[in-house]
C-alpha cells in the first residue's frame, strides 16, 4: 500500500461517488429526463428505503434463517405497527430497540 | 418526526429542523462509524487512510467494501470501480431530489450533492413528502452536516480507540427503524405501497448479489411496479395517462 495506491483509491473513490451524487442535481439537467421517468421518481424513496429495511429484518448474516421466530423480525414488525399508528420516529426506535433486547433475552439463540 | 416544526419559517429554523431529524439516525450511524474505523485498522489500513476514506468518499457501505478489498490485496482501480458500483443508488437519490432543488443556484447544489447520503436522502425526501418545501436547502445542509461531522468523528474514534460499543446493544438496528418511520408517510396509495413491498421482497431475494447490486435492482423493480400500478389505476379509472 504505497502513497500512489492511496491517491488512486481516495481521489478515484471520491470522484466516482461525487459524480453519482452530482448527476441529476448538477451535471445532467433534470428536465432532460423523459416525462415518464420523471413521474416514476416519487417511487424512489419508498423503493430504496424498503430495500434497505426489509433485509435488515429478515436476513441473518445475509442468509434466510431457518425459522421466522427471529428477534429482529418480530421487533421490526412491532415497530412498523407503532410507526403506522403514531408517526413518531423516537417512539418507533424505542419500541423497536426495547422489544429487540427483550426478545433477544427471551428467545433461544 | 416533530410536527411542531412543519411550518419552518426561517432559514435557521429549517437548518435546526434538519439537525433534529438526523439525530435518531445517528444512533445507528455512530456505532457504524466506530466499527468502520476499527475494522479498517484491523485490515492493515493506516489510520490517516481510513479517515481519508470517510473524508473523501463519505459513503458508509462503500467504505466497508473498500476496506475489505484493501485487506484482500485488491488493485486500486478495482477498488475504485467497486466503490462506483456500490454507490450507483445515489443516481436515484440525485434524480429524485432534483425537481425540488432545481431552482437553487449551483453554489447551493454543488455542496448539497456532496452531502447526499442514504441518511440525508431519507430525511430530506421525507420532509418534501410532507409537502414542506420552504428552505429545503437549509434543511438539507443541517441534516447533511450533522451526518457528515458525526461520521468523521466516529471514524476517528474507531481508528484511535477501536469499536467500544458492545455488539449486544444492537444499535445498528436503529437505522432500519428510523428509515421505517421516515418511509411510512410516503406509503399513501397502492402504487407506493406496491413499490415498497416489491422492492423489499426483491432486496431479500437478491441479497446474494455482491456490491449492493441487489438493492439497486430491487429499487428499480420497485419503481417499475409503482409506475405499473399507477398506470393500471388510471386505466381502470378511465383517466388518460
Amino acid at each position: 500500500m504505497t502513497l500512489g495506491f492511496w491517491a488512486i483509491v481516495l481521489l478515484g473513490g471520491m470522484a466516482v461517488t461525487y459524480t453519482t451524487r452530482l448527476s441529476f442535481l448538477v451535471l445532467i439537467g433534470h428536465d432532460r429526463l423523459p416525462p415518464q421517468i420523471r413521474r416514476s421518481l416519487r417511487f424512489v424513496a419508498p423503493s430504496v428505503l424498503a430495500g434497505l429495511i426489509v433485509p435488515e429484518l429478515l436476513l441473518a448474516d445475509g442468509h434466510m434463517p431457518a425459522t421466522l421466530l427471529q428477534p429482529r423480525l418480530i421487533a421490526g414488525l412491532l415497530a412498523a405497527a407503532v410507526t403506522w399508528r403514531f408517526r413518531n420516529t423516537w417512539l418507533t426506535i424505542a419500541v423497536g430497540m426495547i422489544s429487540l433486547w427483550l426478545l433477544g433475552a427471551l428467545l433461544p439463540a | 418526526m416533530s410536527s411542531d416544526h412543519v411550518a419552518a419559517p426561517t432559514r435557521a429554523g429549517a437548518f435546526v429542523e434538519g439537525i433534529g431529524d438526523q439525530l435518531p439516525i445517528l444512533l445507528g450511524v455512530i456505532p457504524f462509524g466506530l466499527i468502520f474505523g476499527a475494522l479498517a485498522v484491523s485490515q492493515g489500513i493506516p489510520g490517516w487512510a481510513a479517515q481519508g476514506l470517510s473524508l473523501f468518499v463519505f459513503a458508509g457501505s462503500a467504505q466497508f467494501v473498500a476496506a475489505e478489498l484493501v485487506g484482500a490485496g485488491a488493485p486500486a482501480l478495482m477498488i475504485v470501480f467497486t466503490i462506483l458500483v456500490v454507490n450507483l443508488r445515489h443516481l436515484l437519490y440525485s434524480a429524485s431530489l432534483a425537481p425540488s432543488l432545481r431552482h437553487l443556484p449551483s453554489r447551493w447544489r454543488v455542496p448539497l450533492a456532496w452531502l447526499l447520503t442514504d441518511e440525508a436522502f431519507a430525511t430530506t425526501s421525507a420532509r418534501l413528502n410532507r409537502g414542506v418545501q420552504v428552505h429545503a436547502e437549509w434543511y438539507m445542509l443541517g441534516t447533511g452536516l450533522t451526518l457528515w461531522s458525526s461520521w468523521q468523528v466516529s471514524t476517528a474514534v474507531g481508528v484511535l480507540l477501536g469499536a467500544q460499543v458492545p455488539a449486544g446493544w444492537s444499535l445498528d438496528f436503529a437505522l432500519p427503524l428510523t428509515f421505517m418511520a421516515l418511509v411510512a408517510p410516503s406509503l399513501v396509495d397502492r402504487p407506493a405501497l406496491g413499490a415498497a413491498a416489491s422492492a423489499g421482497v426483491c432486496a431479500v431475494v437478491l441479497a446474494w448479489l455482491p456490491f449492493k447490486l441487489g438493492l439497486v435492482l430491487a429499487s428499480l423493480i420497485g419503481i417499475a411496479v409503482g409506475v405499473g400500478l399507477e398506470r393500471f389505476r388510471k386505466t381502470v379509472a378511465g383517466v388518460p395517462s
